[in-house]
């Protein structure tokens, strides 16, 4: 890809896992991110879907270095924000912001909307302080909040408005790169549709790249040039999202996209669901070789020995299974 | 007699910047075994009801003004506290919106899970875990007799949901009041998460609420819908009914802005305008402002919930005159 905007090369991040009353001894790992690579293109946005508990939301809080990698490097606009954190580096970070999936945890309940927007403003000194009161409504009016409601604390707000204050805060320094971890899930439609069409006209206007998480396939397909499907710690397929959405070749892919639900009670009501068997994997014991195989309707003896790389298939599309020309 | 009867109940909330009328006179039923699903925007009360009925709403600033909540006979809003104990998080279990605010960070997710069993029955710790350890692997937890002694900040968004799930229906509720319990959950997982619903529903005929703003876990799900506007109810309906014949302007309007039914790319239809400031009500319908079939009559006239069709009542002039 020419000059990607953010490039992630073989990233691990692994939990120790502690038991013990008084003494804690380490009694395992969860390898929650476990050998991704992957590039965001500039004005990218990049879809990231996989079950519940895969990565995501720590890949995400890697990529931020919020928590420390295990392994791999990660690259901003040149600058291997792995190595370390002197000025430069955290200056970099800056151009990283991150919309978290729990936007209750992620705000201050003791700071109104207007401390809360006008910090980061202040602390990077992003305008003159006379311009952070309008800059603050400005910002409020971009994710369609009123202006009036400055002096209200989160807890004043339904989950929805909470979540717009958290987008509108990750807006406020101007990053590069916005990494949005479930944004619009706790949204109604309206909207959900509303913040969709800001991101996606923020992308345009601003060159910004954008990863963005979410559980909701048709939300995802509609505003991302590609999709990464990601399944314990790895990345499983990657291509166009009309082409993952529409013809998934993983057979993970596959049975994710057979269980959206479709806003039509007749259709819904008759559809056939790929049910996978089994629960889905502890990523403390992964299962040996290609880690979906207890699941997967196709697995054969090779699919439980060997861990099956990412590969180009035809259309530009990038799959992780061995029986992929066969399935 | 259906298993809950609300009727006209109103919470405010009384604010140094005014009063918040977040839910303003509704009135609903739930039959045994029947699901009933709520939808409407953002803030305009879907969880308010919900807690109101749970008695779980701050006072102050909020208040009950008015209004019963009859559960099998017991008016929920004024009943005594013992009452109430007996019902909440035994007969009637909530999923809440929010699973890391309604967790507590420093216990083991095995103590909070087995509680309500200790509060609510006789059993003893060992059998409570057992029931615990059950209800994890039944929401698809795996591993769990290692998992039950984590804590939160160790599960996933999407684990902590279901250990949420698993807590409510521990103790085989016959109300589930469900608050957005599968928005944070893949596709595959939530599937199973409504299997497991129903299920529950078909051996113990359990009633649920369940608010989504996902309209195709609705269609899959739901008996019937409540659709909400700026605290009420602004049009009712058996889900198919809801879906092919909407005739509140509001439920046609939410229905266009699902983006699998819009081309990819395009910009999204999006409802025009604000919801309205709910503390200055305004005269006329509450939809007004923002609905493109809105006459001076709409601006002036409030309207009420339509008698005239009892299976599909709704609460648009224009629609109950057939106009629109
Ligand atoms: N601090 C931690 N300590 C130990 N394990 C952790 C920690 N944080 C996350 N994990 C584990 O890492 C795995 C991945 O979690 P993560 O939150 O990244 O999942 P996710 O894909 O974002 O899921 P969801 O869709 O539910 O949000 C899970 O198995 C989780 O239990
Ligand atoms: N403690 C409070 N103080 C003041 N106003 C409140 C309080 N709690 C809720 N409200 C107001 O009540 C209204 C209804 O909120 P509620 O949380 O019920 O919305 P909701 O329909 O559940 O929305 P969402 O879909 O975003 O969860 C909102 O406008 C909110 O601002
Ligand atoms: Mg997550
Ligand atoms: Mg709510």
């Amino acid at each position: 890809m020419p000059d990607p905007i953010l490039q992630l090369t073989d990233v691990k991040t692994h939990f120790p896992i502690h038991e013990g009353f008084l003494v804690k001894r380490q009694t395992g790992t969860v390898k929650a991110v476990d050998g991704v690579n992957l590039t965001l293109a500039r004005g990218e946005v990049l879809g990231l879907v996989g079950e519940s508990g895969c990565g995501k939301s720590t890949l995400a809080r890697t990529i931020l270095q919020l928590v420390p990698t295990t392994g791999g490097t990660i690259v901003l606009e040149g600058k291997n924000l792995t190595a370390g954190s002197s000025a430069e580096i955290l200056d970099a970070r800056r151009n990283l912001q991150m919309v978290f999936q729990d936007p209750y945890a992620s705000l201050n309940p003791r700071m109104t909307v207007y401390a809360m927007l006008a910090e980061p403003l202040l602390v990077h000194k992003v305008c003159p302080s006379a311009e952070v009161p309008a800059r603050v409504a400005e910002l409020m009016t971009l994710v369609g909040l009123a202006p009036r409601f400055m002096q209200k604390y989160p807890h004043e707000f339904s989950g929805g408005q909470r979540q717009r204050i958290a987008i509108a805060r990750a807006l406020a320094l101007q990053p590069r790169v916005i990494i949005a971890d479930e944004p619009v899930s706790a949204l109604d439609v309206s909207i959900q549709a509303q913040i969709l069409n800001l991101l996606a006209s923020l992308v345009k206007k601003m060159g910004l790249s954008l990863i963005f998480i979410a559980h909701d396939l048709s939300v995802v397909k509609h505003i991302s040039d590609r999709i990464a499907v990601m399944y314990l710690g790895k990345i499983v397929e990657l291509g166009s999202a009309v082409e993952v959405i529409e013809r998934p070749r993983h057979p993970y892919t596959r049975a994710l996209i057979s269980a959206i639900p479709t806003p039509n009670p007749d259709v819904e009501r008759a559809r056939q669901r790929i049910v996978l068997a089994g629960d889905p994997p502890s990523p403390v014991n992964p299962p040996s070789g290609c880690t979906f195989h207890p699941r997967c309707a196709y697995a054969q003896e090779k699919c439980k020995t060997s861990v099956p790389p990412l590969v180009k298939i035809d259309d530009g599309r990038e799959v992780a299974c061995v029986r992929i020309g066969e399935i | 007699m259906p298993l809950l009867a609300v009727n006209d109940l109103r919470t405010y909330f009384h604010t140094r910047n005014g009063i918040y009328r977040a839910v303003d006179g509704i009135d609903f039923s739930v039959e045994r075994g029947e699901t009933l699903g709520i939808v409407g925007e953002s803030g305009c009360g879907k969880s308010v009801t919900c807690y109101s009925l749970m008695g779980l709403i701050p006072q102050p600033p909020g208040r009950i003004e008015s209004g019963t909540a009859l559960f099998d006979g017991v008016d929920l809003l004024h009943c005594t506290p013992k009452q109430a104990r007996a019902i909440r998080g035994k007969r009637i279990a909530m999923i809440f919106q929010d699973p890391m605010t309604s967790l507590n960070p420093y216990l083991r997710i095995s103590e909070q899970l087995i509680e309500p069993l200790l509060i609510h029955e006789k059993i003893s710790r060992k059998a409570a875990l057992a029931r615990g350890l059950e209800m994890m692997t039944a929401v698809g937890i795996n591993d769990a007799e290692k998992r039950i002694h984590f804590y939160p900040h160790e599960f996933s968004g999407g684990m902590r949901q279901r250990v949420m799930i698993a807590m409510a229906l521990i103790t085989k509720p016959e109300l589930l009041i469900a608050d957005e319990p599968t928005t944070a959950l893949d596709v595959t997982v939530q599937a199973q998460i409504l299997e497991l619903i129903k299920k529950m529903q078909r051996e113990l005929g359990m009633a649920v609420i369940f608010i989504t703003h996902d309209l195709g876990v609705i269609s899959g799900l739901c008996d019937r819908v409540q659709v909400m506007y700026a605290g009420k109810v602004v049009e009712t309906g058996d889900t198919r009914t809801i879906f092919y014949q909407p005739k509140h302007p509001y439920t046609r309007a939410l229905q266009r802005s699902i983006p699998s039914l819009q081309p990819k790319g395009s910009e999204l239809y999006t409802i025009a305008g604000m919801p309205p400031d709910l503390s200055k009500p305004l005269p006329g319908c509450s939809f007004a402002p923002r609905c493109e079939f809105a006459t001076d009559r709409c601006r002036t006239e409030t309207p009420a919930l339509s008698a005239q069709n009892a299976d599909h009542p709704h609460a648009c002039l224009r629609a109950q005159t057939g106009e629109i």
